[in-house]
C-alpha cells in the first residue's frame, strides 16, 4: 500500500515536472514573440515614441524647430549684412532660407520627410 | 495677495567668491542646486554599486535600469559605435533628469529652467559633433550638407538650407528643455497662486479653491512626466546628432 502511494507520488511529481517544463516553454515562446514585437519599435522609432507620448510635447517640439530655423536664418543674414554692408539683402535672402530650413526641420522631426541621414544604414 | 510666478527663477548670491576683471563670480542658488544634483546622482550610483550583488537590491535595480535604458537609447540611435559616447550621454541624461525632478520639490530651484544651462549643454553637444565629425571623417564630414540625388541647379540652395538647419539645432535643442521647464513651473505657480487668492476670500473662497488645488495636483503629475520625457528627449537628440558625426555619409 505504501509502495502504491509512493508510486502515485512519483507519478504526480513526474506530471508536475512535465507541466512545469511545458509552461516554461510556452512562456519562453511568448517572451520571444513579445521581444520581436517590441524590437522594431525600439529600433527605429524611439524618437517618435518620445515625441508622441503627449500631443503637447509634440506641438512644442515642432514649433521650436520652426522658430529655431527662422531665428538662425535671420541672425546669419543680419550678421552678413553687418560684415559685408549688403543691407538689407542678406537679411531678406537668409530669412527666407531660414524659413525653408525651419520647415525642413519640422517635416523631418514629424517624419513626413525621411531624414536621409537616418535610414542610411 | 498676489504671487509673483517669476520670482522662483531668481538667481540669488549665496556667497560672493572672487572678482575677475570686474565680473563678480559668486556661489549662487543655481550653483548650489547643481552641486546637490551632482551629489545626489553620485550618491545613488556609489550606493548602488557598493553591494555589487548578483541579485540586485532596490537601489542597484534603479541604477541598472537607468544604465540599460540609456545604453539601449544610445545603441538604437547611434549604433554600437556610438557607445563610446555613452558616458557623456548618460551623464547628461542623469543630470537633466535629477535637475528636473529636484526642481519639482517646493521651494527648490530648477536649474534647467535657466536657458544658459540648457544652451551650454546644447552647444557642448553641437561642438562635440563638429569636432568629432571632422576628426573622424575629415572633410568627408561636409557630405552631411550635400543630400544625394538632388539636381545640380538647386544644390546650392539646398546646401545653404541644410547648413542653416544644422546651425539651428542647438537652438531648438536647448529651447525645448528650457521652455518646457519654465512654462511648467509658471503654470504650477499661477494655479497655486489662485488657491491662495481664493482662500483669502473666506468660506466661499475655500470651496472655490478646491478646483485649482485639484488642478495643481494633476499638473504636478504631468510635470513629473514632462521632467522625465524632456530628459529623455534631450538624450535621444544628443544621440541622433552624435550619429551624424559618426556616419555623415548618405
Amino acid at each position: 500500500m505504501s509502495d502504491a502511494r509512493e508510486n502515485g507520488d512519483r507519478g504526480k511529481a513526474h506530471t508536475d515536472e512535465a507541466a512545469l517544463s511545458a509552461r516554461l516553454r510556452r512562456l519562453d515562446e511568448g517572451l520571444g514573440h513579445a521581444r520581436e514585437r517590441a524590437d522594431p519599435a525600439s529600433g527605429g522609432s524611439r524618437e517618435d515614441r518620445a515625441t508622441t507620448a503627449s500631443g503637447y510635447a509634440k506641438g512644442f517640439r515642432l514649433s521650436s524647430e520652426l522658430v529655431a530655423g527662422v531665428l538662425v536664418g535671420a541672425g546669419l543674414g543680419w550678421l552678413i549684412d553687418r560684415w559685408l554692408g549688403t543691407s538689407p539683402w542678406g537679411l531678406i535672402v537668409f530669412l527666407l532660407l531660414g524659413f525653408a530650413a525651419g520647415v525642413l526641420n519640422v517635416m523631418r522631426s514629424a517624419g513626413i520627410v525621411a531624414n536621409p541621414r537616418q535610414n542610411r544604414d | 495677495m498676489t504671487v509673483d510666478p517669476i520670482h522662483q527663477f531668481q538667481i540669488t548670491n549665496l556667497m560672493p567668491m572672487v572678482t575677475i576683471g570686474g565680473q563678480q563670480i559668486s556661489f549662487t542658488n543655481s550653483a548650489l542646486f547643481m552641486l546637490i544634483i551632482v551629489g545626489a546622482v553620485s550618491l545613488l550610483f556609489i550606493g548602488a554599486s557598493a553591494p555589487a550583488a548578483l541579485v540586485p537590491g532596490r537601489l542597484q535595480s534603479i541604477a541598472e535600469i537607468s544604465y540599460e535604458f540609456v545604453a539601449n537609447t544610445v545603441r538604437s540611435s547611434a549604433g554600437t559605435e556610438g557607445m563610446k559616447f555613452f558616458p557623456f550621454v548618460f551623464t547628461l541624461f542623469m543630470f537633466i533628469l535629477f535637475a528636473n525632478v529636484i526642481g519639482l520639490i517646493p521651494y527648490s530651484f530648477t536649474v534647467t529652467s535657466q536657458i544658459i544651462i540648457t544652451a551650454s549643454f546644447a552647444l557642448l553637444v553641437f561642438f562635440i559633433v563638429i569636432i568629432y565629425g571632422f576628426w573622424r571623417n575629415g572633410l568627408h564630414f561636409l557630405n552631411l550638407f550635400v543630400p544625394k540625388g538632388v539636381p545640380i541647379y538647386i544644390l546650392p540652395a539646398i546646401v545653404v538650407i541644410e547648413i542653416l538647419s544644422f546651425l539651428s539645432r542647438p537652438i531648438s535643442h536647448s529651447v525645448r528643455l528650457f521652455a518646457n521647464m519654465l512654462a511648467g513651473h509658471i503654470t504650477l505657480q499661477v494655479f497655486a497662486g489662485f488657491i491662495i487668492m481664493l482662500g483669502s476670500l473666506g468660506a466661499v473662497g475655500w470651496l472655490g479653491a478646491t478646483l485649482p488645488l485639484a488642478l495643481v495636483v494633476m499638473l504636478t503629475a504631468l510635470e513629473l512626466l514632462v521632467a522625465f520625457l524632456q530628459a529623455y528627449v534631450f538624450a535621444i537628440l544628443t544621440c541622433i546628432y552624435l550619429n551624424d558625426a559618426i556616419h555623415p555619409g548618405h
